[in-house]
């Protein structure tokens, strides 16, 4: 069972802010897909490779750029929350004096 | 019920303009939607505006397959100038300045789009009520839940309420709502379609493709958005549909090897599910295929190993959501309060819980035991599909163990809805194509869904048994009674 302080700290990582009946309600949620995804340990996987994608691919090198015009700067900007006009406007990420 | 090919039909021998049939669609959208909540938003003027240059293009003897015909996109394909929400708060206001692949192929011969379609949000869940907007509702029973997560499609195309409907399926989100909303619905191969421009959920399993009022329309939509695109690194070119090849019809069946796998008929379904699948089976054995029972041992894997790997790739995808560059953004004291706030409020609670998922077996620690096996076990049911598909052509099975469910049965328990799709995962997982079409009703009158499988990038061989099927049987012409019956012919 997952403890209120686990689902704290996954939703930290995840970026999200939780309500404390949303932290008790996933808490229990969690627990019980987790404890459902468990039958996968009891599996036998040895020699067997993950597959990350179902198709036969592999890195092949880029044949050169072909250029075209760029989003036009208005186009990139239509949905910003906050804008004026040339940039995003956004917080600081550091502090003046780092 | 118009089809994509009759309506096609009638707009080359110039029986009805696009213009006609656009408001004609509109007329009863605006009349029904408010009951079913299948649009998100009903793009009058732009439909118009589109129908009137398809009806130029068609008096310049313009003659493209979809050119003047009407339909309805999934509201996770952004579109440009037209609102795209994903069914999410966080997208509310969403106007993309590009199209989706798929969609600008679909501009460019013509078809016109109607509006955009209701969905779980992100395309995450199986009854559309996970919408941000508020659920869908079946137009068999306007109880009952449409499926999901492409509930508005198939809600939208079984009400006629447009030709055919743009979805995508990542775990069954096309298959299991075209069963319960008694429409044809076939999720392509991974790769056969363009990703482009569909907001990702789980970036290995998305697929985008159609819900449509037949098997020969499923032919004729993906014929029109298949192939290679620059811009989908995943993307791949294979040997186009060839729609005609369909009017092979019942030669399709002769010596066609159909497996039946055990492991898809289970204690807990629906008794008349599995009756109405059983007849649908002897049925095509009826008309010349050979069914045998195969084995697909892994089938009860399907589950645990989706709900691992898709979260753990959704809680990658939805990282972008930040309320920096565009969506919802609601203001903290520092960036990270902001982005924490941001997401809080803007994802619902099943993207929240699969993100956190997602989170958790992604993190140190837990990273092998949960994704790296997950992604093992996912070796093993594609194996199951290869070693089954040696033995027989195409594998028949149903699509959802029960039919329609009511609004609010399974909200408070995640696993119960998760096992909604027990049927329709392992194909997402196998990365191989699917196709749900009706195959009868049980004793309350809802739809039952047949699910033809077949191996990757056979969509060609499934589609033509499909329509083989509904040559020959009239399941997939049923319709619901809305009580409502102007405009479309």
């Amino acid at each position: 069972m997952l403890t209120v302080a686990e689902v704290e700290r996954i939703a930290q990582l995840a970026r999200l802010a939780l309500s404390e009946e949303e932290k008790a309600r996933y808490a229990r949620q969690l627990s019980a897909i987790l404890d459902y995804a468990a039958q996968l340990a009891e599996l036998d996987v040895e020699g067997i490779p993950p597959t990350a994608t179902v198709l036969a691919v592999h890195s092949v090198m880029r044949e050169g750029d072909d250029v075209v015009a760029g989003l036009p700067r208005t186009d990139a900007l239509r949905n910003a929350p906050d804008t004026d006009g040339v940039s995003f406007i956004v917080q600081a990420t550091f502090d003046d004096e780092d | 019920m118009l089809t994509v090919y009759a309506a096609r039909e009638r707009l080359r021998r110039r029986e009805v303009s696009a213009v006609e049939l656009t408001r004609a669609f509109l007329e009863r959208i605006h009349a029904l939607n408010p009951r079913l909540n299948a649009y998100l938003t009903v793009a009058d003027e732009a439909a118009l505006a589109m129908a009137h240059e398809a009806d130029a293009r068609i008096a310049r003897g313009d003659d493209t397959p979809l050119l003047g015909v009407p339909i309805a996109i999934k509201d996770v394909l952004s579109t440009r100038d037209m609102r795209t929400t994903a069914g999410s708060k966080i997208l509310a206001d969403y106007v993309p300045s590009w199209d989706a692949t798929v969609i600008a192929r679909l501009r460019a011969m013509g078809a016109v789009f109607l509006g955009k379609l209701n969905c779980d949000e992100f395309a995450m869940g199986s009854s559309t009520e996970n919408s941000a907007f508020g659920p869908t509702r079946n137009p068999w029973d306007e109880t009952r839940v449409p499926g999901g997560s492409s509930g508005g499609s198939a809600a939208a195309v079984a009400a006629d309420l447009c030709c055919a409907a743009l979805g995508t399926d990542t775990g069954g989100s096309i298959r299991q709502p075209a069963a319960l909303c008694g429409v044809t619905g076939l999720k392509n191969s991974y790769g056969r379609v363009s990703r482009y421009g569909l907001i990702a959920f789980a970036s290995s399993l998305d697929t985008v493709g159609a819900l449509t009022k037949d098997a020969r329309d499923a032919a004729i939509m993906l014929r029109a958005m298949e192939g290679r695109d620059p811009c989908d690194s995943t993307s791949v070119e294979v040997a186009p549909i060839d729609v005609a090849a369909l009017e092979r019809g019942l030669d399709a069946l002769r010596g066609l090897r159909i497996g039946v796998p055990a492991e898809y008929f289970t204690d807990g379904m629906q008794p008349d599910v599995e009756q109405r699948v059983r007849e649908a089976i002897t049925h095509l054995g009826g008309l010349g295929a050979e069914v045998r029972e195969i084995r697909l041992p892994r089938t009860p894997l399907g589950l645990p190993v989706y709900y691992i790997i898709a979260p753990a790739e959704a809680s990658a995808n939805l990282a972008r959501f930040d309320g920096v560059k565009y969506g919802l953004r609601v203001p903290g004291s520092d960036l990270i309060e902001t982005y924490m706030r941001t997401r809080g409020a803007g994802f619902g609670a099943e993207v929240k819980r699969r993100i956190m998922l997602g989170t958790y077996a992604l993190s140190a620690g837990y990273y092998d035991a949960y994704y790296i096996r997950a992604q093992k076990v996912r070796t093993l049911i594609k194996r199951d599909f290869e070693q089954a598909f040696t033995q027989v052509d195409v594998i028949a099975a149903p699509v959802s163990p029960t039919t329609a469910f009511p609004l609010g049965a399974k909200t408070d328990d995640p696993i119960q809805m998760y096992l909604a799709d027990v049927f329709t995962l392992p194909v997402s997982l196998a990365g191989i194509c699917g196709i749900s079409i009706p195959c009868g009703f049980d004793r309350d009158g809802l739809p039952v869904g047949l699910q033809l499988i077949g191996p990757a990038f056979g969509e060609q061989r499934v589609l033509e048994v499909a329509h083989a099927f509904q040559q020959t049987t009239d399941f997939h012409l049923a319709k619901p009674k809305l009580n409502h019956e102007p405009g479309i012919a």
